[in-house]
């Protein structure tokens, strides 16, 4: 059972919940810091957890430095099938390497989850794209997006056309590669980009947790 | 590598390495950022206001992104102005001890408030908890939220749609069916069985012949078969025929309660044109988002590889199967829109001979699709006809127990399905021959596919019409309709759009029973080559959409001869979401093409509209032209259903009916035309100013990136924020 009881100044490494009786403040912290809702956040506890029992503690009390690798996050079953895990995890990662401390695994969750603002989406969102982290979307960048949208099986000739069309169409700056505000310009005229882009149904988490609990 | 986590501040905010961009500062690590930030007058003022607090600021341990804690605090972590305006911690896009800073910072800075501020800025919190509870709480209570949610994860938003369509169906049509029971079901039902220990009046019939004025129900009297009550309850006939299902049954002029009068006729009448106008502002409301979208971005085709490319892959896929599908969809996508780029210049580069051959064939088509359309309705209208004289040859003669018979009287919606199912085929094959581009094809096929539905029901229509109104003698000239075949021709009218409606739900499960189920099982259990290439069918998101827009026209022509026809259709809906949910998981594979979801909701409606505005029509007719029968319903004493309301009229004051007079005549109409089209074109000019706004303002987005004053977007933004350039 989960024991995240009093909060102190710094929120998540000093918490501790009690499922069933929560301090308010402790939900108001969560809710403060977070776009999760307070069940979820105890069922991202959980999954965190489970992906490597013998390391993460139960109990955050002492504010442990555990991170766990990126190969144990892209495994799971609400990332396995993106073809950009990889990047979701490293531009959440603090070291950019990859490894989530519970920290930036609740990050990661709270800004997929359907309630985080379109803005925030959007910095996120030209971060997974940026592969290079240069701050600049470029082609190199674009062309690598494709192969993974499209598993490599487009030929080469459709993917310069693809990509020249694509700077094209959003480069307003005229340097032949896309910036930050090239990208957020472009992201509030596509009508599907909040409903489809980066939302993962928190849902499936916590109906996991439950099959997991029974 | 370090451009991410803490060391990475807003986006372009390049900390800890030599900063790429042009127009940043170069900076050391750890070093304060760019002089003249710091100079802004906000930053001073925010230190200004901290350093007067007093307090120090706990640094917490932390042990990495320490720049980034100094880059955020120099960014202007500290809030300006009144708490609620700042953006709460949760919305910066920064690692956790930033964010834990930012708000211990806010809430350190709030003590320093007055009282007033701070009681503000707590009740506006606590009002926003509550809301957002609230609307947790509420959107529990949402009908199928559970399984629409599943069916995006699964298949896609374009699915998606069309069950959020069918659940928008399903409410209308409960909302109907509450308009026309409170006002006109419940009052007869209340008079009929005295309960209110009201009185009605029955008022007695003037200038009517009497012979028009005859109406003996075929109810069930001794004896029957027990099949009769189902062939009556498939048909709605016997003793269906005396319930308050159909028109008949409403035969109360007006009810008195104590001292208020319910005039039942207006009541009906008005309820009637009340669900209309409520389910067009219901449809239009939903529609208004989507129109405001193509209105505004029709850039959408401009940007199109774009929006395929960031906003393509769907974030909600976890299955397996979903993924590879999607990956092959996302591909067929991009490779049909370069197939489309290279078909429009192939059509640019057309010669004039290749252009005659082109519109001639265009043209051929065109009268084929006409012929085939012209012979579907003629079949339609040859059946209805048959079922109808049929029907009255063995009510004459008293022959009710064949079964045979119950075929007779589906036949018309047998016929209207078989065209249903035929002629979109036919339409497919021949709009391949047209040579349009794939996306003009689409649409074509879909145009002339709600065209046939909805015609098919007119063309129903209009044969029972002139059946009803085929007057050979005086007499029957007298009462201004068939009186011995039909002596209470709406509720005949209301029985064959009862069968229709019967009819379709039976098709939908019969075709999920039989096709979809054996389709599945011969497909998983036997490798026979052709049998696999045939494969799973896929959900054909716009046919199961024509199919419900269908039905829920048939609804609304139909409501107004069977009152109670709202709840079948809700009943009818509410299955069918079941079936097809069950059919979509375990028979259909994932479609090829994804539709997408904002044209797919916007292209629903408007279809729907479409089914609406049709509906208006038979409707009109039937009120207004049409002599109402006299042997039966609530407008036995008028000439027309119509004839009520002026009836009413004469009743009102004086006063009161000089102003509707004023309102209906011309005087009144045009001016108030000319005052609407004014409006119209002063809003179709202020779109297209602010499309040129729109414009302007990208053009200067532009400029601003090369302009020395504003170094970065958010720097730019960050000063008109603070009001300081």
């Amino acid at each position: 059972m989960l024991h995240i009881g009093s909060v102190k100044r710094c929120l998540v490494t000093h918490l501790k919940l009690h499922i069933g009786v929560r301090s308010s403040y402790a939900g108001y912290c969560i809710k403060a810091l977070f776009f999760s809702k307070r069940w979820e956040f105890d069922g991202l506890h959980g999954r965190y957890h489970e992906m490597a029992p013998n390391v993460v503690p139960m109990d955050y009390t002492k504010d442990p430095d555990v991170k766990l690798p990126m190969q144990l996050i892209i495994n799971m079953p609400e990332l396995k099938e993106n073809p950009f895990r990889e990047r979701i995890v490293e531009s959440f990662s603090e070291d950019g390497e990859g490894s989530l401390s519970f920290n930036d695994f609740v990050d990661m969750f709270s800004v997929l989850s359907e309630m985080a603002p379109r803005e925030l989406k959007a910095i996120y969102a030209f971060k997974i794209y940026d592969f290079n982290t240069d701050n600049f979307i470029c082609k190199s960048d674009l062309e690598k997006t494709l192969n993974k949208l499209t598993r490599e099986e487009l030929t080469a000739e459709e993917i310069t056309l693809v990509c020249e069309k694509v700077i094209e169409e959003a480069d307003m700056d005229g340097d032949g590669k896309l910036g930050f505000a090239d990208f957020e310009n472009m992201i509030s005229k596509a009508p599907d980009f909040l409903r489809d882009l980066l939302k993962t149904t928190m849902t499936l988490f916590f109906h996991t947790l439950i099959k997991l609990s029974t | 590598m370090s451009g991410l986590g803490a060391a990475a501040g807003p986006p372009g905010w390049r900390l800890g390495s030599s900063g790429k961009e042009v127009f940043l500062p170069e900076e050391t690590r750890g070093a304060a950022p760019a002089g003249f930030l710091q100079e802004l007058p906000s930053y001073q003022s925010a230190r200004r206001r901290r350093a007067a607090a007093g307090g120090t600021q706990e640094r917490p341990a932390a042990p990495r992104g320490s720049a980034g804690l100094r880059a955020a605090e120099a960014w202007g972590l500290e809030p300006e102005g009144d708490g609620p305006a700042e953006l709460p911690a949760r919305e910066h896009p920064w690692c956790m001890a930033v964010k834990r800073r930012l708000r211990d910072i806010q809430q350190a800075d709030i003590k320093h408030l007055s009282e007033w501020k701070q009681w503000k800025i707590a009740s506006s919190k606590s009002l926003k908890k509550v809301l957002n509870d609230v609307k947790e709480l509420s959107s529990y209570l949402e009908l199928w939220r559970h399984d629409i949610h599943s069916i995006e994860g699964k298949f896609g938003t374009g699915i998606q749609s069309y069950f959020l369509f069918l659940r928008f169906l399903v409410r209308l049509n409960f909302i109907i069916f509450i308009l026309m029971f409170g006002f006109v079901t419940l009052p007869s039902i209340l008079s009929k069985y005295g309960i209110l220990n009201d009185s009605f009046a029955k008022i007695p019939l003037k200038n009517i012949e009497p012979h028009c004025t005859v109406y003996i129900p075929s109810d069930n009297k001794g004896l029957v078969y027990f099949y009769t009550y189902l062939k009556d309850l498939l048909s709605g006939t016997g003793f269906l025929e005396v319930t308050s299902l159909f028109y008949g049954y409403y035969t109360v002029d007006t009810e008195w309660l104590s001292v208020l009068r319910y005039n039942l006729p207006l009541a009906y009448l008005l309820a009637t044109f009340g669900y209309l106008a409520l389910s067009l502002l219901w449809i239009i409301i939903g529609s208004v988002e989507g129109f405001k979208q193509n209105l505004v971005h029709d850039e959408d085709q401009f940007q199109s590889y774009c929006n395929k490319v960031f906003a393509g892959w769907d974030f909600c896929i976890t299955d397996l199967n979903a993924a590879r599908l999607k990956h092959r969809s996302l591909q067929y996508e991009l490779q049909t829109d370069l197939e489309e780029e290279r078909l429009k210049r192939k059509i640019a580069d057309r010669t004039m001979k290749e252009k005659l051959r082109i519109y001639s064939w265009r043209i051929l088509t065109n009268i084929i699709v006409i012929a085939v359309l012209s012979g579907c309705f003629y079949s339609i209208y040859r059946a209805t006809v048959f079922s109808q004289e049929s029907s009255n040859v063995s009510i004459r003669h008293d022959i009710r127990t064949d079964s045979p018979n119950l075929i007779v009287q589906y036949l018309p919606s047998i016929v209207i399905t078989l065209v249903n199912f035929i002629a979109p085929q036919i339409f497919s094959f021949l709009v391949r021959l047209e040579d349009y581009s794939p996306a003009f094809e689409i649409r074509l096929k879909l145009i002339r596919c709600v065209f046939m539905r909805l015609a098919g029901i007119g063309v129903l229509l209009f044969s029972l019409w002139s059946q009803i109104s085929y007057c050979a003698t005086d007499k029957c000239k007298a009462c201004g309709y068939n009186y011995e075949l039909y002596p209470c021709w709406e509720s005949e009218v209301g029985q064959e759009m009862y069968k229709l409606m019967i009819f379709d739900f039976i098709t939908i499960l019969a075709m999920t029973l039989f096709v979809d189920f054996p389709r599945k099982l011969l497909v998983t259990h036997w490798s026979c080559k052709p049998v696999q290439w045939c494969g799973l069918q896929e959900f054909g998101i716009s046919d199961n959409v024509l199919d419900i827009i269908y039905g829920q026209t048939i609804c609304w022509i139909g409501t107004f001869f069977s009152p109670l026809l709202p709840a079948i259709a809700t009943i009818k809906y509410f299955i069918v979401f079941y079936i097809k949910k069950i059919s979509l998981i375990h028979t259909c594979k994932p479609a090829a093409r994804p539709v997408r979801a904002s044209s797919s909701n916007f292209f629903f409606l408007v279809v729907l509209l479409i089914g609406l505005v049709f509906a208006f029509i038979p409707l009109g007719i039937s009120i207004a032209h049409i002599p109402s029968s006299k042997a039966c319903g609530p407008f036995r004493n008028f000439n027309t259903s119509w004839a009520v309301v002026p009836d009413t009229v004469l009743g009102l004051p004086t006063g009161l009916q000089q102003v509707l007079h004023g309102i209906a005549s011309e005087a009144f109409a045009v001016p108030f035309f000319v005052v609407i089209c004014l409006v119209m074109f002063y809003f179709i000019a202020l779109a297209r100013a602010h499309k040129r706004v729109v414009e302007q303002l990208r053009e200067q987005l532009v400029m601003v990136r090369f302009d020395p004053l504003f170094c970065t977007p958010k720097v730019f933004f960050f000063c008109v924020s603070n009001q300081t350039c």
